[in-house]
């Protein structure tokens, strides 16, 4: 496998990839059901559910960037949100008896219930 | 542009409960003719299919950084999904009632990252709000009480500061980072820390961070409370398997 020098940029849920002298990008990897993991020195991949042998490799210039980069991406994908809202949400419920999302009426709010079971 | 179009159809047709799912007319790029697609809004992202049954969706809005607004046209039921941008296309959508047009126009403007994100760091302000017993709302001075450290965990009911009806700008700071002008990690970052005490810790405040523009900076401002927790039970858990790893070794002949 041949290694191509990327700019690579994780904005919300996506993590955008140029060539680094363009203004486009030339692709991008939807961060969600994936898996990050440390591989060697430097390197991190990425892979998905429906295809975990698939792997995305990423060779970063140090250990501390790779180590960025892990801790970045694996709160990256918006199930992570969402998981910690509803943390927050049962912590503060607990805490007051008052459910924190009646007061911008969003209560109701299919993303935001806690017996949704996702993935 | 390149995406991981077999990861996104997957996620899309995979039985995690969609936000809001239905059939809506959607028109035309060039020409002004609606076509039905069934649609399925998941997370950030609004995918839709020919058919409600088929196994692929035909295409997918991002709707990140997009206004929903109501068309006033004679299209009964019709709104539009509008981004930032000269080359970005309208998309216009259109119900089949008003109750179905309401409930769209208000899942797809709750629906971006933005928004989420937005939401979570309000509560993550709440809790520590709580937790820590600082006075008032919005904006001015917090008062750094000696006694914080003690058991002032626990916080009747009465002490929850007034919730505002409308959430602040978001600018990835909490709001008395703003009032200080400083970034500096509050005192209370080293405080939970310590577990000496016999009350239940609470997971620890992390020092606050200004937002970077682009990069890895976005992601990691988020929940700093939830991921500090998060850290921890991972930490853990690779340190016990390491142990098991080595006692598997130690074991053998």
């Amino acid at each position: 496998a041949v290694l191509k020098k990327r700019l690579v940029k994780l904005v919300v849920n996506f993590l955008f990839y140029f060539r680094t002298d363009e203004a486009e990008p030339i692709g991008a990897l939807l961060l969600e059901h994936c898996r990050i993991t440390k591989e060697e020195e430097n390197v991190f991949s990425i892979s998905f559910i429906e295809e975990p042998e698939r792997k995305y490799c990423f060779e970063c210039a140090s250990e501390e960037q790779c180590q960025e980069w892990v801790e970045a991406l694996k709160r990256a994908s918006y199930e992570f949100l969402r998981r910690s809202l509803i943390f927050y949400r049962n912590e503060i419920q607990k805490m007051t008896g008052k459910d924190p999302l009646e007061q911008y009426g969003i209560s109701e709010e299919a993303r935001f219930q806690l017996g949704t079971p996702r993935q | 542009m390149k995406l991981n179009e077999r990861s996104l159809a997957f996620y899309a047709t995979c039985d995690s409960p969609a936000d809001n799912s239905g059939f809506l007319y959607k028109r035309g790029e060039r020409h002004t003719a609606y076509h039905r697609r069934w649609f399925v809004l998941k997370d950030n992202m609004l995918f839709y299919f020919e058919e409600r049954e088929s196994r692929e969706p035909v295409g997918v809005i991002v709707l990140e950084g997009c206004n929903v607004e109501l068309c006033d046209s004679a299209e009964g039921f019709a709104f539009a999904i509008r981004f930032g941008g000269t080359k970005s296309r309208t998309y216009v959508l259109a119900a089949e009632s008003q109750a179905a047009m309401e409930s769209w126009v208000k899942s797809l403007s709750r629906a971006s990252f933005d928004y989420m994100r937005l939401v979570v760091r309000e509560l993550e302000k709440q809790l520590e709000e709580m937790r820590w017993g600082r006075a008032g709302g919005w904006g001015g001075s917090r008062e750094f009480s000696g006694s914080r450290k003690s058991s002032g965990l626990e916080q009747s009911p009465e002490r929850v500061p007034a919730l505002p009806g409308v959430l602040p700008k978001e600018n990835g700071c909490a709001v008395w980072n703003n009032a200080l002008g400083v970034e500096q990690p509050p005192s209370t970052s080293g405080c939970a820390e310590r577990d000496d005490e016999e009350n239940p810790r609470p997971p620890p405040l992390p020092p606050r961070r200004r937002v970077s523009n682009g990069s890895a900076g976005n992601a990691g401002d988020i929940p700093s409370t939830f991921c500090r927790l998060h850290e921890r039970y991972s930490r853990e858990v690779a340190r016990l398997r390491q142990d098991w790893l080595e006692k598997q070794r130690g074991s053998r002949p």
